[in-house]
């Protein structure tokens, strides 16, 4: 993927530069806001990652203003120091596509921008069926299946699963999970999640020779074909 | 033209008196005085006029009497009449003269016609010469039948001194009015000063760090104000409070990991004698750092809950599928500690409040619940009605809590010395108090005997009970 990245702490761009283009993804840099803003709006990126304080006048949001204004849509993810609500509230009405805060886990910030870059890329065409390895999901009659196997699910382990197939090949964190399938925006400090995904994993994987879905050590989970 | 624009300022009238108390006692001055006033002239103009009406009237009254004299007696008759009445006029005020034609002189008192009395429509009031003295007078003349001229008229000599005397007395009265005003005006300026005075004493000793001050209640309309300030300071003193918590909290329980933390981090860097060892170092260091910006943000959370601005979010919200959403994401968790999570619901009304905040708050209860629980037991939470509040309850079999514990509970950082094996950090019981605070509702805790119940009772908006349901 093609990543902007406009930060102005040098430590922060540079840790965040190496994860990105280690994963493999091409990434600009930018210090401040009118660099960014230029890059932002003359270059073609699959997304960006803008903080939302930022010095010389442009701040984050602001870039991210100007770029819907001009009805540009590229997915964007606002870094930021306040974790205030509303905070987050604003962000995503400022036409913000997620929002990370500061401090954050390089996982979690390499999940969500993955998520984003698909999102930009295969939410055109609605799907009705989905499929990774052997498993089926069909979303119109909400029935799954493994190597032609029915498997039953409550409708929260539908979307729990859907979720990860949506993302397969890709690292989602458990916070994802919780505002995602659950809709919830705060922290449920106990493993809450992990209950969740592991009676997912008793019936999607455990009666079968390989497993779909894997933990990811200090990150999350990931569905898998292999 | 422009107009200079100092110029436009200076031209604003600006009332010059600026002490408040002053002003007061100033209206409340020139409004007796004034109204005193008025109520004086009103005396004045009322009294002289009826005086004055009460002549004209007699005069006219005469006038007439005589004109029908004149009729049936002839000109001897009004003579006789004219002379009679002059004799009877005890009070020596009556003014006759009765003239011919030509001019001669029949009757009357009066020395001669005035030059003044020269039509017959209206009252003339004049001073004449009365035998030795001189005296005003009011007179009227009349043409009678036959072209004789008759002047009807009185002496209002007693009238002008009843109007002096009058005059006199209302002047004296609306001075000593007027210094009343003053005197009352002063009195007033002085229970403002002293009921500003309190105030001011009050807040300026808060203002130099006395938090403990109140504003004295007396009784009387000053009351509201200072309730309100006491209100105000009851406020700042417990926001105050919340900031040395915080700060105390920082410096003890924030230390504790940030510690921890760096004596990883030094120690492998001195003595790590693998990569693998440096790494495992680094991971748990990162470990500690994540639960102290956790702990970092609740503390920033529950101060800016505890302030009271966060209301943005507030919307009227259903109860029932609230809780059901939560009950469905921690039954796993329940379950995964082989504990039951049973959901109870009684018909209740919505609230106002911030949906993620309850959940959040609700979501703490819960999980205090599933860690502090023995496996095999049941978790209830449980919402109804109590009078206008709607009550959520969450309650366990655990071993609960003593009453001085559950007295502590909310504190921030505070741990019964029973969890010290748990994990934790104390803060989701201050978060649960910060945000039912919010919603004007509070929380009580109460043991079961065994186990701990922990009800939020939130105020509900009128209308109708929604349904009622429940999961076991
Ligand atoms: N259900 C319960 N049963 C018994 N004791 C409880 C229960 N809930 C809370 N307590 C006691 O109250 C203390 C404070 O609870 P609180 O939720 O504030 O902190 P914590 O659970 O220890 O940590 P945190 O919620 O921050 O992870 C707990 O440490 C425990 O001693
Ligand atoms: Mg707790």
């Amino acid at each position: 993927m093609r990543i902007l990245l406009v930060e102005d702490d040098v430590t922060v761009r540079a840790f965040v530069l190496k994860g990105l283009r280690e994963a493999g993804h091409v990434v600009d840099e930018a210090d401040n806001g009118k660099d960014g803003l230029f890059l932002a709006v003359s270059e073609s990126y699959d997304v960006l990652i803008l903080d939302r304080m930022l010095p010389g006048g442009i701040d984050g949001v602001r870039i991210l203003e100007t770029l819907r204004v001009q009805n540009n849509a590229t997915p964007v993810l606002l870094l930021s120091a306040l974790a205030d609500v509303d905070d987050r509230v604003a962000g995503l009405k400022a036409g913000g596509d997620d929002y990370v805060t500061k401090p954050f886990a390089f996982s979690e910030l390499m999940a969500r921008v993955e998520a984003l870059g698909r999102r930009g890329r295969s939410e055109v065409v609605p799907q009705t069926r989905l499929t990774v390895a052997d498993l089926e999901m069909d979303l119109l009659a909400r029935t799954v299946k493994r190597g032609g196997e029915k498997i039953d699910l409550q409708p929260r382990e539908f979307r729990l699963l859907e979720f990860l197939v949506r993302h397969a090949g890709q690292v989602v964190t458990r916070t994802m999970l919780l505002e995602r399938v659950w809709d919830y925006h705060f922290d449920p400090q106990t493993n809450v999640i992990d209950v969740h995904v592991s009676r997912l994993r008793q019936k999607v994987d455990k009666p079968f020779d390989h497993a779909l879905i894997h933990t990811i050590r200090n990150a999350g989970y990931i569905l898998r074909a292999d | 033209m422009r107009v200079p624009q100092f110029l436009v300022k200076s031209f604003k009238p600006r009332w010059p008196v600026r002490s408040a108390g002053l002003n007061f006692a100033l209206a409340y001055g020139s409004v007796f005085v004034l109204s005193a006033g008025l109520f004086l002239s009103f005396i004045w103009w009322n009294t002289t006029g009826q005086i004055e009406r009460r002549v004209e009237v007699a005069v006219q009254v005469d006038a007439h009497d005589l004109a029908q004299r004149a009729q049936r007696g002839g000109m001897a008759g009004l003579v006789r009449a004219i002379q009679d009445r002059l004799d009877h006029n005890v009070e020596d005020d009556a003014l006759y003269l009765l003239v011919g034609p030509t001019g001669r002189r029949y009757a009357g008192n009066l020395p001669g016609w005035p030059t003044a009395v020269s039509g017959t429509d209206h009252f003339y009031e004049l001073a004449i010469q009365r035998d030795s003295f001189r005296t005003r007078a009011k007179m009227h003349a009349y043409i009678l039948p036959g072209g004789c001229g008759l002047i009807v008229g009185r002496d209002i000599h007693g009238r002008e001194l009843v109007r002096h005397v009058l005059m006199d007395t209302l002047i004296w009265a609306w001075i000593m009015v007027s210094l009343l005003a003053a005197g009352g005006a002063l009195v007033m300026r002085g229970i403002f000063r002293q009921v500003v005075g309190s105030i001011a004493r009050t807040t300026a000793a808060v203002a130099r760090g006395d938090l403990s001050r109140r504003m004295p209640l007396t009784g009387n309309e000053t009351d509201s104000i200072s309730q309100t300030v006491n209100e105000m300071l009851e406020r700042i003193d417990r926001l105050m409070d919340g900031v040395r918590q915080v700060s105390n909290a920082i410096a003890h329980d924030l230390r504790t990991p940030i510690t921890r933390a760096r004596a990883r981090l030094e120690e492998a860097s001195v003595t790590a004698t693998s990569e693998q060892a440096l790494r495992s170092a680094v991971d748990r260091a990162v470990v500690d750092l994540d639960h102290v910006t956790s702990i970092f943000e609740a503390l920033l959370r529950i101060a800016q809950l505890e302030a009271g601005t966060r209301r943005a979010a507030f919307t009227d919200l259903e109860v029932p599928p609230l809780l059901e959403g939560l009950a469905e994401l921690y039954e796993a968790s329940a379950e995964e500690a082989s504990l039951r999570l049973k959901l109870r619901v009684d018909a209740v009304r919505p609230v106002h409040g911030d949906r993620h905040l309850l959940q959040q708050a609700l979501a703490n209860l819960l999980d205090n619940a599933i860690k502090f629980a023995p496996s095999g037991t049941d978790v209830v939470m449980h919402a109804g009605m109590v009078g206008n509040d709607v009550f959520i309850a969450v309650m366990d079999a655990g071993p609960g809590m003593s009453p001085d514990d559950m007295a502590r509970a909310s504190e921030r950082f505070f741990r019964a010395e029973a969890a010290r094996h748990t994990p934790g950090s104390g803060l989701g019981l201050s978060l649960v108090q910060a945000v039912v605070a919010l919603h004007n509702g509070r929380m009580v805790l109460q043991d079961r005997k065994p186990g701990l119940g922990v009800t939020l009772y939130i105020p509900s908006l009128g209308g109708e009970l929604v349904r009622e349901g429940s999961i076991v």
